[in-house]
C-alpha cells in the first residue's frame, strides 16, 4: 500500500493515467519475476541444492519402501517358507535323507486342488510351489527314496496360466545334465548315490526291476543327495496311489510377522481379521492355503520364515533409519545454501525498504520466491530421485524400484518447509535491517 | 604511528576477523560441511559394519555346515575333534536318531542331542518349554498330538528296551522335527547305546573361513560326510551382496548431494565477498595472496567442519547400530582421514573457482558495483 501510494501522488494524477499505473499485484509479480531473471546465478546455486536434495529424498524414500519386496524375493532363494500336509496326517519317519514310513501308509493331498494356490488373496505372492510324493523302490538291492515332484510344470487356474516347480523352488539345486520333462518316465540321481551305485547321467537306474533314463545328477548340499527325484507321475505311479501328493512345498514373499501377525484370526473382530487377512504374513497366506486346498493343513516353516522376517525387518530397518539420516542431511544442507543466498541480498531489502516497502510484503515477496524454487527443484528433483531409484533397482536386483506419485505432494511439502526454514532467519534479519546501514553497505 | 605486526599475524587476524565479522554467513557455511561429513561418516562406519552385523543375523539361520557317518555313529573322539575345530567361531550340536515304536506299535524317529546347544544353533524352534531334567523329553507338536493328548508321561520301546519319558514341553518347526520326540544325549545312548551320527555345524565368519573350516573337517574325518549346506550359504551371500550394493549406493547419493550443497554454499559466499577482495587488492594484496588468505579461510573450516561431522556421524551409526541391530556400530578412526580429505577437496574447489572467475574482473568495477 505504501508503495502505492508513493508512486501516485494527488498533484501527478492528471500526467500519469490511471491504467498505466502497476497495481500491488503486478508489482509484485513484476519483482519476483525480475528477482529471477537479473540473479540467475543466485538462484541457480539454490535450484540446485533444492533440486539434489529433494532427488536423494525421493531416491531414498523409494528405496527404503521397495527394499522390503526386493528382498523378499532374494530370500525366496532360501526355498519354500510355507508347507501343506494332509489334515489327517500320521508322523513322518525320516532320518536325514531315508524315508522309513511304510508306503501306503498316511493321508494324501489331491493333486486336482494343487492349482487352487494360484486363487488365494495372495496368489501373487506365490513364486512357486512344488508338490512331493516319497516312494520307497529298490535300486541295485538297496532301498531308496524317490521322490516325486513337479520340476516346471504347466498349470492352469481359471484363465490363468503358470510354470512352477522345483527348479524355480529351490534355485540352489544344481543340475550336471538336463532336467526331466514333467510327463516323462526320466529321473534325476542325487549325487552321492549316484557316486555309490556308479550312475551317470544319460545312464540308466533300475528302479523296481524297471531301468529308467537319468537325465541328470542332482546336487543340493541336502538329503536330496541321497535320493532319486522324479516327475510326481512316475511316482504315483511306482506308489499305486494316482493324483496322490504327500506334502506341498510353498515358496511366498511374505512380510515379517509381528505380534498381530500372531492373533488367532477366529478371535478377531470383523474389521482387524480384514486386515489380518490382507496381510501378508506368513500366517494368512498358510491360512489362505488351508482354505484352498480340501482336508488339508498349512503351516510355515518356521526355519525359513522366521529368519526371513529377522533379515527382512533388519535390512527395512536400516534403509528406513538411512533414509531419515538423508532427509535430514538434505534438509540442512538446502537450508545452509538457502541462507547464503538470502545474506547476499541485504542491499536489496535495504533499497526496497527505503521505498517504502513493509516488512508484510517483504516477507511475502522472498517467501514466494522460496516457494517457486521448491516447487521447481522439488518437481525436477522428484523425476531424477524417481529416474535414480529405478536405475538402483534394475542395477542391482534386476528389476526397477518404483517411485509412487503419491509420494510427489510430500517431497514438494518437504522441500517448501526445509527453503522456508533455511530462509526465515535471514529473511527476518534482513527485514529488520535499518536501511540507511544496509544501503551504506555497513550491515 | 603504524603499527607493524608479522605478515603471518596479519594474515591470521584477517582470517578471523573476516569470520568474527559475518558470523551468519560462516555458520551457515560450517553446517553445510557438518553435515557433509558427518552423512560421510555415518554412511562409511555404516558400510564397514553392516555386514558383520547382517552375518550375525544369518548366523540364525542355523547349521550352514553337517558332518554325517558314513556308517554306524561317529566315535567319540571323532566328536570332539569337530568340536575342537569349531570351538572359537562357531556351533557344533552332535545328534544321535533311532526309530523307536510307541505303546501302540506306531514308528517315531527318536533324537538325542545337547538342549543348551540345540536352542543357540536353532534360535527359530518354538518350544513351549525346554526339558531340564533327565527323563524329560521335548515332543514335536505333532508327535506330541498323538502320542500324549494329554500330556502325560508315555513310554517308548526300543528293540525290546523300554523307557518312560516326561513330555516337558512340545516344539514347533512347520518341519521334520514336528514329527519327533528329543531327549538329552545322555538318556538316549544308555536307552539305545547308538552314538550320534549327524553333528550340525554353525560357522560364523566370511565365506573363505567356512570354506576353509569345510576342508579342515573333510581331511580330519575320512569316515564322515561333510558338505555345506548349500541352501543357508548361497542365499546369505545372494542377501549380503545386494544389501551392501544398495547401502553404497545411497551413501554415494548422500554424500555427493552434501558436498554439492557445501559447493553451493560456499561460492554463494565468496562471490558475496568480491567487495572485499577488491579492496585488498586496491590496498595491493596480490591474486596470489587472496588466493591463500581464502584457501586459509576453506581449510580451517573444512578441518573444523570434518572433526565435528566426524564426532556427529560417529555418534548417528552409533544411533542407528544400536536401534537396527541392538549393537553399537563401533565408531573408525581410519574413516576420518578420507573425510577430511574430501571436506579439503570440496571446500577448496568452492572456494578457489569462484576466485578465479573474480580475477578477471578489474577491482575498480567491482567497488563501483558493476
Amino acid at each position: 500500500m505504501d508503495a502505492e501510494s508513493g508512486l501516485r501522488p494527488e498533484g501527478h494524477r492528471g500526467r500519469l493515467s490511471p491504467h498505466k499505473l502497476p497495481s500491488v499485484e503486478t508489482m509484485f509479480v513484476r519483482l519476483v519475476y525480475e528477482s529471477f531473471r537479473r540473479q540467475t546465478r543466485r538462484k541457480m546455486l539454490v535450484a540446485v541444492a533444492v533440486t539434489l536434495g529433494a532427488a536423494v529424498s525421493t531416491a531414498m524414500i523409494g528405496i527404503a519402501t521397495g527394499i522390503g519386496d526386493k528382498i523378499s524375493h532374494e530370500l525366496r532363494t532360501y526355498g519354500a517358507n510355507l508347507v501343506v500336509t494332509p489334515e489327517e496326517d500320521d508322523l513322518d519317519v525320516q532320518i536325514g535323507s531315508v524315508n522309513l514310513k511304510p508306503s501306503g501308509t498316511g493321508a494324501y493331498l489331491d493333486e486336482g486342488a494343487l492349482p487352487k494356490i494360484k486363487g488365494i488373496f495372495w496368489r501373487n505372492n506365490i513364486t512357486a510351489f512344488t508338490p512331493e510324493l516319497p516312494v520307497n523302490v529298490q535300486v541295485g538291492g538297496n532301498e531308496v527314496t524317490l521322490v516325486g515332484t513337479y520340476f516346471s510344470k504347466s498349470l492352469k487356474f481359471g484363465t490363468q496360466e503358470f510354470t512352477t516347480g522345483a527348479r524355480t523352488a529351490f534355485p540352489w539345486w544344481k543340475v550336471s545334465g538336463t532336467w526331466p520333462a514333467d510327463d516323462s518316465d526320466e529321473v534325476l540321481v542325487g549325487e552321492k548315490l549316484a557316486q555309490r551305485s556308479g550312475t551317470k547321467e544319460g545312464g540308466r537306474v533300475e528302479i523296481n526291476g524297471k531301468p529308467h533314463l537319468v537325465s541328470g545328477v542332482l546336487s543340493t548340499g541336502g538329503a536330496e543327495d541321497d535320493q532319486i527325484i522324479a516327475p510326481l507321475t512316475l511316482a504315483q505311479a511306482l506308489a499305486g496311489k494316482p493324483g496322490a501328493v504327500r506334502k506341498v512345498l510353498v515358496s511366498a514373499v511374505t512380510k515379517p510377522e509381528d505380534a498381530f501377525a500372531r492373533r488367532n484370526p477366529d478371535s478377531l473382530n470383523v474389521a482387524d481379521r480384514d486386515r489380518w487377512y490382507c496381510s501378508a504374513y506368513p500366517q494368512s497366506i498358510a491360512y489362505q492355503l488351508t482354505e484352498a486346498i480340501p482336508h488339508s493343513h498349512a503351516e510355515q516353516i518356521r526355519q525359513v520364515a522366521q529368519n526371513e522376517g529377522n533379515v527382512l525387518s533388519r535390512i527395512k530397518g536400516l534403509m528406513l533409519l538411512i533414509t531419515l539420516a538423508a532427509l535430514f542431511t538434505s534438509g540442512l544442507a538446502v537450508s545452509a545454501a538457502m541462507a547464503t543466498a538470502m545474506f547476499e541480498r541485504r542491499t536489496e531489502v535495504g533499497l526496497m525498504k527505503a521505498l517504502g516497502a513493509g516488512q508484510f510484503t517483504l516477507s511475502a515477496i522472498f517467501i514466494t520466491e522460496a516457494v517457486l524454487l521448491a516447487c521447481g527443484g522439488g518437481l525436477v528433483g522428484f523425476v531424477s530421485g524417481g529416474w535414480l531409484a529405478r536405475g538402483l533397482g534394475r542395477a542391482i536386483f534386476g528389476s526397477a524400484i518404483a517411485v509412487e506419485p503419491v509420494l510427489l505432494p510430500v517431497i514438494l511439502g518437504i522441500a517448501i518447509g526445509v527453503t522456508f526454514i533455511g530462509s526465515a532467519a535471514a529473511i527476518r534479519r534482513a527485514v529488520k535491517y535499518d536501511p540507511v546501514r544496509a544501503l551504506r553497505g555497513e550491515a | 604511528m603504524i603499527r607493524h605486526g608479522s605478515r603471518s599475524a596479519m594474515y591470521f587476524r584477517m582470517l578471523f576477523r573476516a569470520a568474527a565479522l559475518r558470523k551468519g554467513q560462516a555458520v551457515a557455511a560450517l553446517t553445510a560441511i557438518v553435515v557433509a561429513a558427518a552423512a560421510a561418516t555415518a554412511m562409511l562406519n555404516l558400510f564397514v559394519d553392516v555386514q558383520a552385523k547382517l552375518r550375525r543375523e544369518f548366523r540364525n539361520f542355523g547349521a550352514n555346515l553337517v558332518v554325517e557317518a558314513k556308517s554306524g555313529g561317529l566315535a567319540p573322539e571323532e566328536i570332539s575333534a569337530i568340536q575342537a575345530a569349531v570351538s572359537g567361531h562357531g556351533l557344533a550340536v552332535p545328534f544321535a536318531y533311532a526309530v523307536a515304536r510307541d505303546e501302540k506299535d506306531r514308528p517315531i524317529v527318536v533324537a538325542g542331542t545337547d538342549f543348551e546347544l540345540v536352542r543357540r544353533l536353532n534360535p527359530w524352534w518354538a518350544v513351549s518349554s525346554w526339558p531340564q531334567a533327565s527323563g524329560q523329553v521335548l515332543a514335536g507338536v505333532r508327535a506330541a498330538r498323538l502320542l500324549t493328548p494329554g500330556n502325560a508321561s508315555f513310554s517308548l520301546n526300543f528293540q525290546g528296551h523300554h523307557i518312560r519319558v516326561l513330555p516337558a514341553g512340545t516344539v514347533r518347526t512347520g518341519a521334520g522335527e514336528d514329527s519327533r520326540v528329543y531327549m538329552s544325549l545322555q538318556d538316549f545312548q544308555s536307552w539305545t547305546g547308538i552314538a550320534p551320527s549327524v553333528v550340525e555345524i554353525a560357522a560364523s565368519g566370511p565365506p573363505e573361513e567356512v570354506t576353509s573350516l569345510l576342508q579342515q573337517l573333510q581331511a580330519n574325518l575320512p569316515n564322515a560326510d561333510v558338505r555345506a549346506v548349500r541352501q543357508v550359504t548361497e542365499g546369505q551371500a545372494n542377501v549380503l551382496g545386494k544389501t551392501r550394493s544398495t547401502l553404497l549406493s545411497s551413501a554415494a547419493f548422500i554424500v555427493c548431494t552434501a558436498a554439492l550443497c557445501v559447493l553451493a554454499t560456499l561460492m554463494g559466499w565468496v562471490f558475496d565477498r568480491r567487495r572485499d577482495f577488491a579492496i585488498m587488492k586496491a590496498l595491493g594484496a596480490s591474486d596470489s595472496l587472496i588466493a591463500m588468505f581464502v584457501a586459509g579461510e576453506a581449510a580451517v573450516l573444512a578441518f573444523a567442519g570434518a572433526i565435528l561431522g566426524f564426532a556427529a556421524g560417529s555418534g548417528i551409526a552409533g544411533w542407528i547400530g544400536r536401534v537396527n541391530f541392538h549393537a553399537p556400530v563401533t565408531p573408525r578412526l581410519s574413516v576420518f582421514p578420507p573425510v577430511l580429505a574430501g571436506c579439503l577437496a570440496v571446500t577448496l574447489l568452492a572456494t578457489l573457482l569462484p576466485l578465479q572467475l573474480l580475477r578477471r574482473i578489474q577491482p575498480a568495477m567491482i567497488l563501483r558495483g558493476e
